[in-house]
């Protein structure tokens, strides 16, 4: 405690830096104007002024998956509140670390639907991990502390606290500094070494293991990606892992079947469909990850290690719960594995390979190589190649341009791709670019976008050109919202119902209004060059890559599907483009 | 855990931080999430005013009622959640205030009734009765069914309450 009063806005921002904040995110507004006057030419903290508070919470998103640090956010009262729900909605699905300040309207106005009034404790309840109303300015220094010792403990999440303008300005000399002891909140840590030792000994039973691994690797922190990785290579298994885990095992080492799911790799499901022992780290079983759950992994006993209980049992029926933060558990379970020198029946597992390396014989990820028009599997694999040697960091908007990018780029490290899994939000990736790229300022940051995505907040073109952020957009242009084209291919007996755009803009002109850079690319002759300049540019680039209008992202688990019964690339259409073929 | 293809109805006490909104975060989570309410009770309970126990009576396949207590314990102003159909013989009941109006010889047999059930007269007028009656759901269920033909107007019911028996606590 110190005896010096301040008011409640210098105790915010006073509370932000001691709790590390190098940037905010935000969006000024009457409610939230004393924070701003704090935060006027300060000198420790940087404002990212975004154009729309949305953007802001995805920026927070991108800054904190790229760190492992929480993403901060400011907006107003009211409309900013309202504005930043997707962005809370997308962290909470997500399990990203986001603490969003809301302005409010003074606490004797609370009720009255004063201007600029919303009930945001009640709209965010259900899109936050946990959220506060700030009502004394006594109060507003350990809130602060507590938001962020909540988002960023147990499974992570965005934490919302709503702060009365009158809070911000009455003055206190209560500043809290140092550990939250919290009454009732206990995030699970440490693993139960009975259970671990459990899902070592089903493990080491094992004929054919398998390790399905997700976002709760990455968001464990380094040191988890690298115990899985010892422990998988130890062990001989096949990993595969969700959209949201790629990065925590490098997708060029041989034990890795790619990612898994609606549209992961043959090899990956039917790995899963077959496997006699399951071991899934930091996943929880999406819908969009098991397909129909009544033919998942039919003859496997699951072993399931999550940091949340809800998320265990909750899908899927397991055997070996494990409750615990990832590295914390995968430490034990590598000393158990070690200390009862287990070792998986060697001739077993020789066997488990043989079935896999057949399906990997299926090619399934094979598409037309096409000289007359750029596949955009063809563009998302050059551009993985191109950039492979560059310190590079990707975000996606959602649709077919995320799966391919998810197919054909190929991640090393964790920490590196930034996508909208839970929630798919179109417009994630631009803003969550701009996170990205003021937490690694001399990184190539890289959004992989699509054209109908990349206009949900094609504003953000503005800020990227107020703070010199080198963003680079990369837009597979179709002209269709290309899943939900896929889909009604699918599903409707092709009446593309709106999933076709007329007027839009052009891309190039649009960049260039703001001041950024835009380049075209419309033959696979020019898609090398093109990239290579886009990389070359020291500033803002939108890439217009006109692709193929109607390749659909295979191969497919169709909704309500098995892995089992996957549908392929048509490999007709691929041989008839293989004669001419002089792209790889 | 293996699920039971049948609904199971489990009496859940959840001990929370006594603040603002914490009611509405019990409540919201299972109207978001699609779960049962068939009783609920919340007040606080400690001396200071600091800790409230709500108690939700609920029904669900036996791993929605798992689920729902992982995710209760999960909200960050819940201390403690507990089971009691699960966790050991415990005590449960329910007070109901019944009125009940009509004269002669149906005041009479409420009155009768009313000494069955062991209910209260708590309002008496010439021509009205509020009733206090107490005890597991089902009695109150029973004891407003016979009511039901001596004249009742109005019932206020204030759900389950109940705790482990014998020296187990919560």
């Amino acid at each position: 405690m110190s005896s010096k009063a301040l008011t409640g806005a210098a105790i915010i921002v006073k509370s932000l830096e001691d709790l590390g904040v190098d940037v905010i995110f935000g969006y000024p507004g009457g409610a939230v104007l004393p924070i701003y006057d704090e935060l006027h030419e300060h000198s420790k903290i940087t404002h990212v002024l975004v154009r729309h508070e949305q953007a802001a919470v995805h920026a927070a998103e991108g800054y904190a998956r790229s760190t492992g640090k929480p993403g901060v956010v400011l907006v107003t009262s009211g409309p900013g509140a309202t504005n930043a729900v997707t962005g809370l909605a997308d962290a909470m699905l997500d399990s990203i670390p986001v603490v969003c300040l809301t302005g409010q309207v003074p606490v004797q106005l609370i009720g009255t639907d004063a201007f600029q009034e919303a009930d945001t404790v009640g709209i965010t309840r259900h899109c936050t991990k946990h959220n506060y109303l700030v009502r004394k300015s006594d109060d507003v220094s350990a809130v602060i502390h507590e938001a962020f010792h909540v988002a960023t403990t147990g499974r992570p999440g965005p934490v919302v606290v709503d702060i009365p303008k009158d809070v911000q300005i009455l003055t206190s000399d209560k500043i809290h500094n140092g550990p939250i002891e919290h009454r009732s909140y206990r995030p699970a840590f440490k693993g139960d070494d009975a259970a671990i030792k459990k899902a070592v000994e089903l493990l080491a039973k094992a004929k054919k293991p398998i390790f399905y691994t997700g976002g709760g690797v990455i968001n464990s922190g380094p040191k988890a990606s690298d115990l899985l990785r010892k422990l998988v290579r130890l062990t001989g298994a096949p990993i595969t892992s969700t959209l949201m885990g790629l990065g925590a095992y490098p997708a060029s080492d041989p034990l890795f079947l790619g990612m898994l799911g609606m549209h992961g790799t043959f090899e990956a499901n039917h790995a899963m469909h077959d496997c006699d022992v399951m071991v899934c780290v930091g996943a929880r079983f999406d819908d969009r990850v098991t397909g129909r759950i009544d033919s998942f992994a039919p003859k496997s006993k699951k072993i399931h290690i999550d940091i949340d209980r809800s998320s265990i049992n909750k899908i899927v029926h397991v055997e070996v719960p494990v409750v615990g933060d990832v590295a914390a558990v995968l430490e034990v379970f590598l000393k158990f594995w070690k200390k009862g020198k287990h070792k998986l029946d060697n001739a077993a597992l020789k066997k488990w390979w043989g079935e896999i390396n057949e399906n990997r014989k299926r090619y399934c990820l094979a598409y037309p190589k096409r000289r007359d028009v750029i596949m955009p599997q063809y563009a998302c694999e050059r551009l993985q190649e191109l950039t492979k040697e560059k310190d590079v960091y990707f975000t996606t908007e959602v649709g077919q341009h995320q799966m391919w990018a998810a197919q054909f780029l190929k991640f090393e490290k964790p920490n590196r791709w930034m996508t909208s899994g839970g929630l798919g939000t179109m417009g994630y990736g631009f803003p969550a670019a701009i996170g990205v790229q003021m937490a690694h300022p001399k990184a190539l940051v890289i959004d992989v976008a699509g054209e109908a995505s990349i206009q949900m907040n094609i504003q953000e073109l503005s800020t990227v050109m107020q703070y010199g952020l080198p963003v680079k957009v990369f837009i597979l242009n179709n002209q269709y919202m290309g899943m939900v084209r896929q889909w009604q291919d699918l599903n409707h007996e092709g009446r593309y119902s709106n999933s076709y755009t007329a007027s839009l803009p052009d891309f190039v002109k649009l960049a260039e209004s703001y001041g950024a850079t835009g380049l075209m690319c419309e033959h696979p002759d020019d898609l090398d060059a093109t990239i290579l300049k886009m990389m070359e540019i020291d500033g803002p680039v939108i890439v217009d890559c006109r692709v193929e209008k109607l390749a659909n992202c295979f191969p497919m688990i169709p909704s309500g599907a098995a892995h089992n019964e996957m549908i392929l690339p048509d490999e007709d259409e691929i041989k008839e483009f293989e004669g001419g073929a002089t792209l790889v | 855990m293996i699920d039971t293809p049948h609904q199971e109805r489990h009496t859940i006490s959840i001990i929370v931080d006594n603040e603002a909104g914490v009611l509405a975060r019990v409540i919201g989570l299972f109207a978001g999430r699609g779960y049962n309410i068939e009783h609920l009770t919340v007040a606080p309970v400690d001396l200071e005013g600091n800790e409230s126990r709500i108690t939700v009576v609920t029904t669900g396949t036996r791993k929605i009622i798992e689920q729902i207590k992982a995710q209760l314990d999960r909200l960050v102003p819940v201390h403690r959640v507990g089971d009691l159909t699960d966790e050991g013989p415990s005590v449960e009941r329910e007070l109901a205030l019944v009125k009940v109006t009509g004269d002669k010889q149906q005041r009479l047999e409420a009155i009768r009734v009313a000494e069955a059930f062991r209910a209260r007269r708590v309002d008496s007028t010439p021509n009205s009765f509020v009733f206090e009656v107490t005890g597991k759901s089902e009695k109150i269920k029973a004891f407003i069914e016979l009511m039901s033909e001596l004249g009742l107007e109005e019932v206020v019911r204030t759900g389950v309450a109940a705790l482990h028996r014998g020296k187990k606590v919560l």
